[in-house]
């Protein structure tokens, strides 16, 4: 599974690197980031591109989102 | 709060409550402007002496405390930073110059359509194309590296010092200047600036409101939530203007604005580039300095000395037009500008690893 550590970016770069990772082609993804705004422009970027989301950690200074194709 | 009914609310909120703050006493088209107002409160404290445009305008402290309280009652309140402070300070006097250069912010700018001054439309297609630069460079990998978690006085010092200038302005010592005349002297009464900075930085924290973040999302991503913000907004204020018959169409004579084109165009083009390269507008990165984010109060900083710089070495542009001090900043700010996108980008480091894979073969 490809994981993206997009923790500390700025906007819109985590965005960018799931955008980067899911033009590989790949089914599944982890991504990393570590706060709500980037967490929902994540999920909002994998849902308009067929990707289900579930937060499988949601700390103060990780939050891990699992997407599925 | 982040549905895009949300967003469409908040974005008339606040366009409707800068018809208000016009209606109220605010100088025309310029409810809320966060260049200007930052602008003001340099002069204010006294880091240029323009006499016109002094004042510690409340929205601005209301803006901060509004998304510092937002923040922390939804525990979203964090100390970070420590992502290329001096780039995004010198990227903050850039913005704020090419900002008062066209004669506002993205949300003035937004403000001045709604309006019906059509150099904002100028503007506009610079602002477009200024972010268009941007996203060039985020494509290349352009970044300004990570942030990390500080210590909670490294988030909190920026509320507490917005506040402090509450204290001034409530106290009016005699080493804060106020304007006697001019744009400075035109302002709705403080409660009611106060309320609808808190009211607007609120509603921005919870949204995540960007005027840049609009366009480049939709450019990018084609995710059309934060554009729908920047829609309500223009749409808000062009009702309350028509009802309040501050509506007037055309490119000559508008309130605090001047119809040089090119310089409209290159003034929007500069802002938007750097706001890119930020992440985020103005109005985004005193939302973002409010929740805790050190290197936006550091670009917030670098708005502030901008703006000193340019009253103090003549280069604000002002209804008579852009000065030649203004169109040599621009040009130079485009050039280091450049420098700073290409130098954080990958474009050369692809290069190498192109060279790498054809010595390897």
């Amino acid at each position: 599974m490809l994981k993206v550590d997009a923790r500390g970016m700025s906007c819109p770069q985590p965005v960018l690197m799931v955008k980067k990772a899911v033009a590989c082609d790949v089914k599944a993804l982890e991504v990393l980031v570590d706060n709500n705004t980037a967490k929902q422009n994540v999920i909002r970027f994998l849902k308009s591109n067929g990707f289900s989301t579930v937060t499988i950690v949601d700390g103060d200074d990780t939050i891990a989102l699992k997407a599925e194709a | 709060m982040n549905s895009k009914k949300g967003i469409i609310i908040t974005g008339g909120i606040i366009g409707l409550m800068s018809a208000v703050l016009v209606k109220m006493g605010n100088p025309a088209n310029m409810g809320v402007c966060i260049a200007c107002f930052i602008r003001d409160i340099a002069g204010a404290l006294g880091m240029h002496r323009a006499g016109v445009v002094q004042y510690i305008r409340p929205e601005v402290i209301g803006i901060v405390l509004g998304a510092f309280a937002a923040s922390v009652v939804f525990k979203e309140f964090k100390s970070k930073g420590g992502s290329s402070p001096f780039v995004r300070f010198f990227l903050g006097a850039a913005v704020m110059i090419g900002a008062l250069i066209f004669l506002g912010c993205p949300l003035r700018m937004v403000l001045r359509l709604a309006g019906g001054d059509l150099n904002a439309i100028t503007g506009l297609v610079g602002f477009t194309t200024g972010i268009g630069m941007g996203i060039f460079f985020l494509n290349k990998g352009f970044t300004l590296k990570r942030n990390y978690t500080q210590g909670v006085m490294d988030g909190a010092l920026f509320p507490i010092v917005v506040a402090s200038l509450l204290i001034l302005l409530m106290l009016s010592p005699t080493f804060i200047f106020f304007s006697e005349k001019g744009p400075g002297a035109m302002a709705a009464p403080i409660m009611i600036s106060l309320g609808a900075g808190l009211v607007t930085g609120y509603l921005a924290q919870r949204t995540r409101l960007c005027m840049v973040g609009g366009i480049r999302d939709m450019i990018m991503f084609k995710d059309s939530y934060l554009l729908l913000g920047f829609i309500g907004i223009l749409v808000a204020a062009l009702a309350g203007n028509i009802a309040f018959g501050n509506f007037n169409m055309g490119f000559v004579a508008q309130p605090i604005a001047h119809n040089d084109g090119l310089w409209n165009f290159l003034g929007m083009t500069l802002a938007g580039w750097g706001s890119v390269l930020l992440g985020g507008c103005p109005l985004r990165q005193l939302i973002l300095a409010g929740e805790g984010n050190s290197d936006s109060a550091i670009t917030v900083a670098g708005l502030l000395v901008g703006a000193a710089f340019a009253h103090n070495f003549g280069l604000a542009a002002s209804p008579k037009g852009v000065p030649a001090n203004g169109k040599v900043a621009v040009i130079i700010l485009f050039v280091v500008i450049a420098i700073i996108s290409v130098m954080s980008s990958e474009l050369f480091k692809r290069d190498e690893v192109k060279e790498g894979a054809v010595q390897n073969a």
